[in-house]
Formats: C-alpha cells, structure tokens, sequence
C-alpha cells in the first residue's frame, strides 16, 4: 500500500530524514518509533507529501509525487502530532473539514459528506459534541475529534503523528482500539508514531525504530524491541520481557545511564 | 435526528437576525435630523421606492426629497463601507490566522490612503480611477506589513504582524501627509477625504458598488476554504486544498474591498476586528457564517457609528472614524488580552 525508497529530507542545514525506505502492506499497521528528534513526524510529513523530499513515495501503487492534491487527500489522511483546532468551531464543522477533497472547490458539502460526517462522530462517541465548540473540548475529545475529521476523509491510509500524546491510560486505550478496530472493519492501512515502545509493540504489526533521521530496525515487534537496540538507540537502560500475549513489554530499570 | 442538525442549520436564522437588525439601524439612520418623520413614514417611504409598489407616506414632496437624495444614498454608503470593512478583516483575519488582523492596522488602509492622496494630488484623476490607485496601495500595505512582519521574527507570532502593521500604516501615513502639504490647492479636498465621510450622495454610493459586490462575492465564495485553512498549512495540504493560492484569492479580495471603503469614504478603524469577533462569539468561529454575518453586521455599525458623528455634538458633525476608534480601541485591547491569555 505504502512503499517508501530512499527518502531523505533536508531541513535547514540539517539532514533530518536519510535514505529511508519502508513498505506496508495493505490492511497493516506500521508503528514508527524512535527517541525525540529522530526525525518520525518528518518521515510521515514526507509520505503526506508536506515536506520536500529526495527519493519515491508510492501510495497504492501510484508515485505520490504524481498525485493531485486531492486525489492524494482521498487516499491518505494525516493528523499531525499538535493539530490546531480553531476553538470557536463547532465538533460537526470540524469534523466536516474532512470532506473537503470531496466538496468541489467553491462549491458546498452534499448530504452525503454530512451523513458520514455524523456517522462517523457516531462512531467515536462524539454525537453528542456535535454542536459543542472545539475550544471548550478536553484533550482526549480533542484527540477524538481529530481522529473523526481523519476518518471523515474516508482515506485507506491513516497516517497518525503520535496519536495518543496528552492522553490519560484509559484514553489511549480508546484511540487505539477504535484505530485497530476500523482498521480490522474497513482493511485501513495504519502508520503512527508512538513513543510508548510497550504500547506500539502491543497495537503494530510491524515497527519501523529511527535514530539520527535512519531506519536503523525494522520488523515484528520481537525483532525491534530488544534490550541491545532499544538501549543503544534510546539511551536507556530497559529490561524487555514477553508479555501475557507473546508481544515484547519495556520496563526502564532503576540507576540507568 | 439530532445529528442532522448540523451547525448550518441555524445559519439563515441567524443572517434572517442579521439582516432585521440592519434594517433598524437604517431606518433610525434616515430618521435623525430636523425635519419632523415618523419611524412608520419612513418605512412606509421605502416601501413606496421599490419597483411596482406603490405606497402613499403622507411625506410631503420636500420631504420625499430629502429622504431621497440626502439620507437614503448616506446610510446606504455607510452600510455597504461598514459590511466591506468588516468582511475584509474576516478576511484578513482567515489569512493570517491571527483575529487581530484588520485593514486598517495592517496598513493596507494606509496603503490605500497614501496612493488615493498621489491620486488626487499628481494625476488630473476623474473619481473613477480613486478605487484602482487604493486597490494597488492596500495591497502593497499588506505586502509590507507582512514582510515586516516575517522578517522582525517568529517570536511574536499575533502581536509582531500588528506591530509591524502599526509601523507601517505610520510610516505610510507619514509620506501621506507629505504628499498632500506639497499640494495645498488640494488640501481641503483630501481632508475631507482622510477623515471619513460617507455624505457623498448618490455619486458616492455608485462608485463603491461594483468594487463592492466584486470582492463581497469572492470572500463570501472562499468561507469553507477559510476554514479549511484555520487548521493550518499541513493540515489544509493533506485535505487536498492548494493553501497558498487560496491566500492569495482572499488577501487580493480583502485587499480589494479595502480599497473600495478607502477610496470612498477616508481611514475608518476597528470596524475589521470588533465586528468579526462579536460575530464568532455570537455565532461561532465557521467562516461560513462569519463572513456574511460580517457584511450585514459591519453595514450595521456603520450606520450606527453615522448616527452617532451626526448627532452628538449636533449642530457640528464628527468624522465617522472618530466614533469607530472611540468603540473599537479599548475593544482591541480586550481582543487583545485575550488572545493573550489563549496563548499561554
Ligand atoms: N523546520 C525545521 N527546520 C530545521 N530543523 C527541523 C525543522 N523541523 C524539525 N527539525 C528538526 O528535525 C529533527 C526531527 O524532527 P521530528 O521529525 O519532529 O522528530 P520526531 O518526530 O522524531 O521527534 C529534530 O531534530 C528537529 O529539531
Ligand atoms: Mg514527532
């Protein structure tokens, strides 16, 4: 669904993003990981096409950079890692953003984008903020509501920057199940950044750690999550264990570097 | 049930509202003045002007005429200046993303003003070409003031574009005043410009119209794109909109409407920021909504503003800029804290 080869991009004077490649398969969920700076939000701004980049984007099998805009809108959505809500907006208007690569240029929303737009505030519990502005909204609705105007895009591809930051347990448990959960429903393709190793090891299919702007891993979460890669690449001292399910669980460990 | 009623369903009630309460201020703006008319007569007589009807006022023909020729064009300017100020700082403040941008603090009143005083003064112009000279100066205002603004840092982010817009609507207001001493045959001319006037007549009404109704269109057509853009840049790219082209669809547009207050009826102030904001508390942040609420709220406070210069130090009338900064000043300062507050 999304093959990435030899990606780098420069910011500045920096080489943010080097030589990267990554493939997900449709129906897949990718978790990029990797310590603060790695350069995870600029790889996904780069496959959005948001950044300039060297190297190729295929989306579906179609060079991203050949794309129109909207076309590209309607197959990946993204929710950026600090998505600005404008807090005077109503829920339901936000979430209708959404349709916008389906709404003619000058032209107004259909029934139609108002139907899904609704069902999908359903969907994620949100019915009934609908007329509530943005503003007034806590940081897990918040995080709801971004996911819904993502979803309204009724894209196949969902890239999410660090999607459950600012959430209390219970509500990243929300997010990511309901993530999991429509990807399962309607064979989305899923890439998020997650910077809890145990979380994305748990939700992922596959993960993708950076350091220094490299793929420096990739596989199942068995092959990433070790204690020689995750210490060298984190800086950290950790003790990994197979968890319940066979899925990898990070614990730090007291006195590290 | 309930999730079909979306936001916009409450929109025409609210331009319905909009709209009632403009007529009263209208009706109110025909009313002053010493000849002795009732609310109800006026009314009566405006029923009468529209085509193929045909209502008897009981206002004698003198009176018929002063309605006519001297209120009616007076509040119909005001309005149509008030609306295109007003939506032009909705406009702007889209652009920006910053609910202090206003024309007349971003320097393209400014802009508009200075090239309307080279007009005037340099060129042996006729009064139609007024509204092009402002057009090209709002838009090179806007152009500075951004660039200042861009340019003087990331720091500030709301406060920096208006410092900069302040520094520049100064400076340009410094080459103006310049421009029109060298010229002193023409000073009395331009004063009466510069302060804002919207007793022009009916000359005045139709050469701000077609300005008018051009640039009104545009920003009322770009009210979803304008949300889509509030999101921001990233945001707006992924929805598949071109953001950059849709910037400049709505600045020029602003810019345009400006321009056509400008030319007409002098430097008015405020009514960008103050009219804009109490729409959005009233009706919520959606473009959609603010922008023809706008038009029909800043036609409001214009002909209110009109009233109040005409009659408050009556015999002796006050510039209409005069009202609208004793108003929206302290109205800024309060925008002002709260945006800062938001911010922290
Ligand atoms: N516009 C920019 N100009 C220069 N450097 C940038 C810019 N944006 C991000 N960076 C740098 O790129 C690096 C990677 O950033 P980012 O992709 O946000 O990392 P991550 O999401 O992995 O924490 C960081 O060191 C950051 O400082
Ligand atoms: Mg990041």
């Amino acid at each position: 669904m999304i093959t990435v080869r030899g990606v780098s991009v420069r910011l500045g004077e920096r080489d943010v993003v080097s030589e990267v490649d990554l493939d997900v398969r449709g129906g897949e969920w990718l978790a990029v990981i990797g310590p603060n700076g790695a350069g995870k939000s600029t790889l996904l701004k780069a496959v959005m096409g948001l950044v300039a980049h060297r190297g190729e984007v295929t989306l579906d099998s179609k060079p991203s950079a050949r794309l129109k805009p909207r076309e590209r809108a309607r197959l990946v959505a993204y929710a950026p890692q600090a998505p600005a809500l404008p807090p005077d907006m109503t829920v339901f208007d936000y979430a209708l953003l959404g349709r916008t690569p389906y709404i003619p240029y000058l032209g107004r929303e259909s029934a139609h984008d108002r139907e899904v737009t609704a069902s999908v505030l359903d969907r994620l519990d949100l019915a009934a903020f609908a007329m509530r502005r943005v503003g007034e909204l806590s940081g897990g609705e918040r995080q709801r509501v971004v996911l819904a105007r993502a979803l309204a895009q009724e894209a196949t591809v969902l890239l999410l920057d660090e999607p459950t930051t600012a959430l209390d347990l219970g509500h990243q448990q929300q997010v990511l199940e309901l993530v999991d959960r429509l990807r399962r429903a309607d064979g989305l393709t899923v890439v998020t950044t997650l910077h809890d190793l145990t979380v994305a090891g748990l939700y992922a299919d596959s993960l993708l750690l950076m350091a220094g702007g490299r793929a420096v891993a990739s596989g199942r979460p068995g092959q990433v999550l070790t204690e020689p890669l995750v210490g060298r690449h984190f800086d950290a001292h950790v003790k990994i264990e197979p968890g319940p399910d066979g899925r990898p669980v990070v614990h730090l460990v007291r006195g590290g570097p | 049930m309930a999730r079909q009623a979306g936001p916009s369903r409450a929109r025409p009630l609210w331009v319905a509202s909009a709209l009632g309460v403009l007529a009263l201020c209208m009706i109110a703006g025909m009313l002053d003045g010493a000849a002795d008319i009732s609310p109800w007569q006026v009314v009566l007589q405006a029923l009468d002007w529209l085509p193929f009807v045909h209502v008897d006022s009981g206002l004698a023909p003198v009176e018929q005429g002063l309605l006519y020729e001297l209120r009616l064009p007076r509040v119909l300017v005001a309005a149509v200046v008030g609306g295109l100020l007003a939506m032009a700082g909705a406009g702007y403040q889209g652009v920006f993303r910053n609910p202090l941008a206003d024309p007349y603090l971003l320097g393209a009143a400014a802009g508009a003003g200075l090239a309307t005083t080279v007009a005037i003064v340099l060129l042996p112009v006729s009064a139609g070409s007024i509204p092009v000279a402002a057009f090209l100066g709002a838009v090179g205002g806007v152009f500075l003031a951004y660039t200042l603004g861009n340019t003087a840092g990331r720091s500030g982010g709301t406060a920096t574009l208006v410092l900069a817009g302040v520094a520049v609507t100064s400076f340009l207001t410094a080459i103006q005043t310049f421009v029109q001493q060298f010229k002193v045959e023409e000073l009395q001319r331009i004063y009466a410009w510069i302060l804002g006037d919207v007793g022009g007549g009916w000359d005045q009404f139709w050469l701000v119209l077609p300005y008018a109704a051009v640039s009104a269109a545009l920003l009322l057509l770009h009210g979803r794109m304008l949300d889509v853009l509030s999101v921001g840049d990233d945001e707006a790219t992924s929805l598949g909109v071109r953001a950059a082209r849709v910037r400049f669809t709505v600045l020029l547009a602003a810019s345009l409407a400006t321009a056509a207050a400008v030319a007409v009826s002098g430097l008015i102030g405020f009514v960008g920021i103050v009219i804009p904001h109490v729409v959005r508390r009233l009706a919520g942040g959606s473009y959609r909504i603010v922008l023809p609420l706008s038009l029909i709220g800043g036609g409001a406070f214009l002909v209110l503003a009109d009233l109040i210069a005409r009659t408050v130090i009556a015999p002796a009338e006050l510039p209409i800029g005069v009202v609208t900064m004793f108003v929206g000043a302290p109205f800024f300062v309060g925008v002002l804290r709260m945006t800062r507050r938001a911010a922290l």
